[in-house]
């Protein structure tokens, strides 16, 4: 789940405003970004790169096996998108599209599982290796908000990850990883799963967990942190978030005690997990968990 | 999405369960006509929430008149909130057994999973609780469907149910959550009768609002949200606008970041009067998002927080600003900006009203917290 400088990068659905606008920052930042799909404009060339009509015809182009594949195309075309990218052996995909019907998402992440490939996603901002590329949504560029170090940072959010990760900056640490995993009810890499990659990052040496009320992502989590020794600090989003109401983001939503605040809370406290009221703790938090 | 019993039933009898014979009423004058046609009848209170019995809407009647009565009751009632609109009559059951069963979509499995209780006639959460291993979950592969071999050796044999019948009605069952997009589809009670028939008492639908796009039809059936009239405003507009109880106002960008927000300002003092967010393809509605924001009268200072990723905070700023002099604020207003766009941002707030950000989201709540008290 973390992307690295030379893995190279397919655009889905490349030739769209938001995906022209972010496939060019990528590019400028180091991503080694080698074209996009669009089947309506195959054969043709996008941002002075070529264009596919599937990313099975990109994969047959390449010398080597495409290492990851952003999604960036409207919610009915993602499932046909992401069973393209797994037909052409692409073993990392990050999906950015949200409002994805989730019968969909569970189709595709059970082909993902069998494929043997990592989702990112749905709804999520990306990953970033400051320093080195970025896939998604992210301001990498913006070096008042990423700089390389050891933090490690999950969260469901993009808008939240990035206020964590300036936070860090302006506190004089820098970054290893920052994984977005994605807003949904249902997502292919957990809280968990992105703890342990970054468990096993040799430049992350603390991390900064990133949760939100709904769901049982954090609690799960906490059995994995339980086998740390790497400090971890924590802000969860919707202590204020009044229950059974739906946040903007599906997955943050409390149906009586599961996925309550205080559950979440008891959970990652018991596996030695440092949990602050305001995100603008964290840094001082972990700092001091770092002896730095 | 959700959906009222008498709506969603019909998506069981398609797939081919059957439910009992029965029909809605809105006065009791229909629904002594139902009785009628129906016999001994059950009168149950329509609203798009659970314990309806508990709370007095559900109601057995032997004649017309009995149900006329029942249903002028129920029809008086407000169950969670919701006023009682219509009453749904029906046939009653001889009922012999009651079970649970309901297929949802499962985020720890990341698939649909078959939940079924021998158990039945109270709630999943009683069932779990009280009888947590006579509940039996079955995680189904959404790709191959619902195996008869699997359902076969996950279903325990029911003294005086026949087995066949009630794996074909779970069968059924997983056709209509997967052909409906369903969040969840559940029957509680499920009932095997004296003579050995399956039958839904119940059925609770949650369609997947991702979905609603592909049953455009179905969602016309599906129960209203409760929204106040500012909410239906910022969903008319299509942003997530949930009106609060305190007073200082939240105009923000992003889930996480929005709740983030307001959890600011609880933990310093004070009390959020909205969520309001305007990330992913909604940062171009700052305009709209202060005419909402401010159209609360409780709003006595706003808090504008900005993180940008994908939502860039030079749109955002700029739609706000380009409201300003029409909605013309008379609450203080404080600003913290970051991420994707800021300099830009900063520069157009600095010309346009002659003020810079705070420099950390905490300064700009603590400040906002102050200026209510």
């Amino acid at each position: 789940m973390i992307v690295k400088g030379h893995e190279s990068v397919l655009v889905q659905g490349i030739t769209g405003t938001q995906a022209t606008f972010w496939s060019e920052r990528m590019k400028e930042y180091g991503t080694r970004v080698i074209g996009g799909v669009n089947p309506k404009k195959a054969g043709t060339q996008h941002l002075g790169m070529p264009v596919w009509g599937t990313a099975l015809d990109a994969a047959k182009d390449q010398d080597a096996a495409i290492d990851c594949s952003c999604v960036i195309v409207p919610p009915p075309g993602v499932k046909s998108s992401v069973l393209d990218a797994l037909e052409a052996g692409i073993k990392k995909i990050v999906i950015l599209t949200e409002h994805i019907p989730v019968h969909d998402v569970m189709y595709f992440l059970a082909a993902a599982r069998e494929a043997g490939a990592s989702v990112i996603g749905p709804n999520t901002a990306g990953i970033v290796t400051p320093g080195e590329c970025f896939v998604g949504f992210m301001p990498a560029f913006n070096e008042r908000v990423f700089k390389p170090g050891s933090v490690g940072i999950i969260s469901r959010s993009g808008s939240l990850g990035t206020l964590v990760c300036l936070d860090m900056v302006q506190a004089g640490l820098g970054i290893s990883a920052f994984i977005g995993i994605g807003g949904d009810p249902v997502i292919g890499t957990t809280t968990r799963d992105a703890l342990q990659c970054l468990d096993e990052d040799a430049r992350t040496q603390g991390v900064a967990l990133i949760g939100e009320i709904g769901g049982g992502m954090e609690e799960e989590a906490a059995q994995y942190a339980k086998t740390m020794s790497k400090p971890i600090v924590s802000f969860m989003a919707g202590a204020a978030s009044p229950p059974g109401k739906k946040m903007g983001h599906a997955g943050a939503i409390v149906m009586g005690d599961k996925g309550s605040y205080a559950g979440k809370k008891k959970a990652l406290e018991a596996a030695g997990v440092t949990v602050l009221p305001t995100p603008s703790m964290l840094p001082g938090a972990l700092k001091e968990r770092l002896s730095v | 999405m959700n959906f009222e019993e008498h709506a969603a039933k019909p998506l069981l009898k398609a797939v081919g369960i059957p439910v009992p014979d029965g029909g809605l009423a809105r006065s009791g004058d229909e629904a002594a006509a139902l009785a009628e046609r129906l016999g001994p009848c059950v009168v149950k209170a329509q609203v798009p929430t659970g314990k309806r019995g508990k709370a007095g809407g559900i109601a057995l009647a032997a004649s017309g008149e009995e149900a006329r009565g029942e249903a002028e009751r129920i029809l008086a009632l407000e169950i969670a909130g919701f006023p009682v609109n219509s009453v749904l009559v029906e046939s009653q059951v001889p009922i012999a057994k009651e079970f649970y069963a309901a297929v949802l979509n499962d985020s720890d499995t990341k698939g649909p999973l078959l939940l079924f209780s021998a158990e039945g006639g109270m709630d999943i959460e009683e069932i779990a609780e009280k009888h947590p291993d006579a509940l039996v979950r079955l995680p189904v592969d959404i790709r191959r469907g619902l195996e008869a071999d699997a359902l076969g050796s996950a279903i325990p044999d029911i003294d005086g149910v026949e087995r066949a019948a009630l794996l074909d009605t779970l069968t059924k069952l997983y056709r209509a959550y997967l052909e409906n997009d369903a969040e969840l589809m559940e029957i509680n009670p499920l009932v095997a009768t004296e003579d050995g028939a399956v039958i839904a008492l119940d059925c609770k639908f949650a369609l997947d609002d991702s979905a609603i796009r592909r049953h455009e039809e179905l969602a016309e059936t599906g129960a209203p949200e409760k929204l106040t009239e500012l909410e239906q405003r910022g969903q008319d507009i299509g942003f997530k606008y949930i009106e609060l109880e305190g007073n200082v106002g939240v105009l923000s960008n992003g889930a996480g970041l929005t709740m983030t927000t307001m959890d600011a300002i609880s933990h310093y003092g004070g009390e959020p009067a909205n969520f309001l967010e305007i990330g992913g393809a909604a940062f171009t509605l700052g305009k709209q998002a202060l005419e909402v924001v401010l159209g609360n009268p409780r709003v006595k200072s706003l808090l504008i927080n900005f993180c940008g990723a994908i939502a860039r905070t030079d749109v955002m700023t700029g739609g706000v600003l380009e409201a300003w002099d029409e909605v013309n604020p008379r609450v203080p207003v404080f600003w913290s900006i970051s991420g994707t766009g800021e300099d830009e941002a900063r520069a157009m707030l600095k010309k346009k009203l002659g003020v810079e950000p705070f420099p950390t989201m905490d300064e700009a709540v603590k400040a906002a917290v102050e200026a209510v008290r």
